[in-house]
């Protein structure tokens, strides 16, 4: 399946193209048609689909793998989110899984032979009170304890690194933050088209504008899908739908603890470069970047009611906005040029879910809220290695779907069962 | 974009800044008393239909008449059908 005719992207394929009037490229994915059957269907061609077939094709020799998507690849989540890549969580659920995705952000362009411009650099937390900068030692420690990077700064050390913030705010004063030099930002598009390519590569098929219309149920095992272009059986189906994970479950005759919500982000015009790193705003909701084409992409909280529209409301506008304005009041010169919104699956604790399901055969991979896409190297590699093996991988272990029946939650946040809360 | 407006019964058509949202208003609290309590709890504690279409939905009107009411709302569309307050009795015939 594999050709041997691709182009690997070196400076000397470059260089031989450049010289040879760019006749060199090709396709990055073969369009095929589906296949009676298949070992792995994989529904959802975002970031966590494509990842997973690339992983259980690379680390599992399951070749034999289809991923369906309902429009083009890449058109859900992950080309709608902020490119944030960060590890700096607090509970021992998460804190390994995030920093084994780092790991993997870390060599994925080696490892694809792909450019998805991984940025690391630096995710700044801002704190503003005693209270908030006590949580930050607490998380800045919990993190160091496993082998992550953290620091603590001060208020000068913060205005060394952005001197144009308002630190003379009298009602929300910056103390100073935490600092996670390893966090940054990665160009989200080019992680699908990396990981697709790959994929491609190693025999997966791709199958565009196949939209999954129903899940067959057998004796309590999935056998298989129907879709917009026929049926197509699978030894093992893996759900990697995040935004529409409730209506693919129902599909299953199964209910889950997750709403989709609509959260939104904005693009301003391009500025020369003024912020190096990543910055969030620690007395409201606000977080900040600068795309390499120049515009400050930033984002804030939910919309807060269920949503699968794909856009949202002016109040959370201007709530976005007036926490940007008072982190930095140069923003307020700058005109945004786009806003979107994107769909999230609100887990009722705020954590992802990765595990088997009550039926055979149906694997979920859900729930991820708005900390989808830093996750995706790691998903993918979780949910093929569960795929693969029927066992949770170490580092997923937590995100079992009946940790709400036991009361073994990973709540973040610690505001309970509301998802628009987290 | 348009302004998601809701027509509460006590104030007339107001902007949906004025209220707060809580969530699914089709799920119903169960009698501790029943027998299955723990798996009953569960289920309205963390379970939801989560429809993409038409949604029962709470909302509390903090900048207004402070009541609850029981909203119906395309989550598709983000269009209002109707709001009434929880504490009347169902329209069980409305469209």
């Amino acid at each position: 399946m594999c050709n041997e005719q691709h182009v690997k992207y070196s400076v000397s394929s470059l260089l031989l193209g450049g010289l040879t009037g760019q006749r060199n490229w090709q396709p990055l994915w073969r369009f095929p048609l589906p296949r009676p059957s298949y070992d792995v269907v994989l529904v959802g061609g975002g970031g966590h689909g494509v990842a997973t077939a690339y992983y259980l094709a690379k680390e599992h020799g399951i070749s034999n793998v289809a991923v369906l998507e309902k429009s083009y690849l890449g058109s859900g989540s992950v080309g709608r989110n902020t490119t944030i890549i960060r590890s700096n969580y607090l509970l021992a659920g998460n804190i390994p899984f995030y920093e084994w995705s780092m790991k993997l952000w870390e060599g994925l362009e080696q490892d694809l032979n792909y450019n998805a411009m991984v940025s690391q650099r630096g995710i700044l937390n801002l704190y503003h009170s005693d209270a908030q900068r006590d949580a930050f030692v607490r998380r800045g420690n919990a993190m160091r304890l496993h082998g992550v990077d953290a620091e603590l700064l001060d208020r000068e050390r913060v205005r060394a690194m952005y001197p144009f913030f308002d630190f003379a705010n009298a009602r929300f004063p910056i103390r100073g933050g935490l600092l996670q030099r390893r966090g940054g930002t990665v160009r989200h598009d080019a992680v699908v088209w990396g990981y697709a390519r790959a994929a491609d590569r190693r025999g997966v098929d791709l199958i565009q504008n196949c939209e999954v219309t129903g899940i067959r149920v057998e004796s309590g095992r999935a056998v298989g899908l129907d879709t917009s272009q026929g049926f197509i059986r699978a030894r093992k189906i893996g759900l990697a739908v995040a935004g529409n994970s409730s209506r693919l479950a129902a599909m299953a005759g199964l209910r889950l603890p997750i709403e989709s919500h609509v959260l939104q982000a904005f693009v301003t015009e391009g500025l020369k470069p003024i912020l190096p790193g990543v910055v969030t705003f620690g007395a409201g909701h606000f977080y900040i970047s600068q795309s390499d084409k120049g515009g400050l992409v930033f984002g804030g909280d939910l919309d807060g009611y269920n949503s699968y529209a794909q856009r949202g409301n002016l109040a959370a506008v201007e709530d976005v906005c007036e926490g940007g304005v008072s982190l930095m009041p140069l923003l307020g010169r700058v005109r945004i040029v786009r806003t979107w919104g994107g769909v999230m699956d609100m887990s009722m604790d705020g954590s992802p879910i990765i595990d088997r399901t009550p039926i055979d055969g149906l694997y979920l991979n859900a729930g991820w809220c708005y900390g989808g896409f830093k996750a995706t190297p790691a998903s993918g590699w979780c949910f093929a290695h569960l795929i693969a093996t029927d066992e949770p991988h170490p580092t997923a272990a937590a995100y079992r779907l009946d940790r709400f029946a036991s009361g073994r939650l990973i709540d973040e946040k610690g505001v309970g069962a509301q998802p628009n809360l987290h | 974009m348009p302004i998601m407006r809701i027509p509460c019964p006590c104030c007339g058509e107001r902007d949906a800044r004025e209220f707060t949202y809580f969530g699914d208003g089709s799920v119903s609290r169960p009698e501790a008393s029943a027998i299955d309590t723990c798996a009953r709890f569960y289920e309205y504690v963390y379970l939801r239909d989560n429809p993409a279409g038409l949604h029962r939905e709470l909302w509390y009107h903090g900048s207004g008449c402070h009541a609850w009411l029981v909203v119906c709302r395309d989550t598709l569309t983000h269009e209002v059908h109707s709001a009434i307050r929880a504490a009347d009795p169902p329209i069980t015939s409305q469209s």
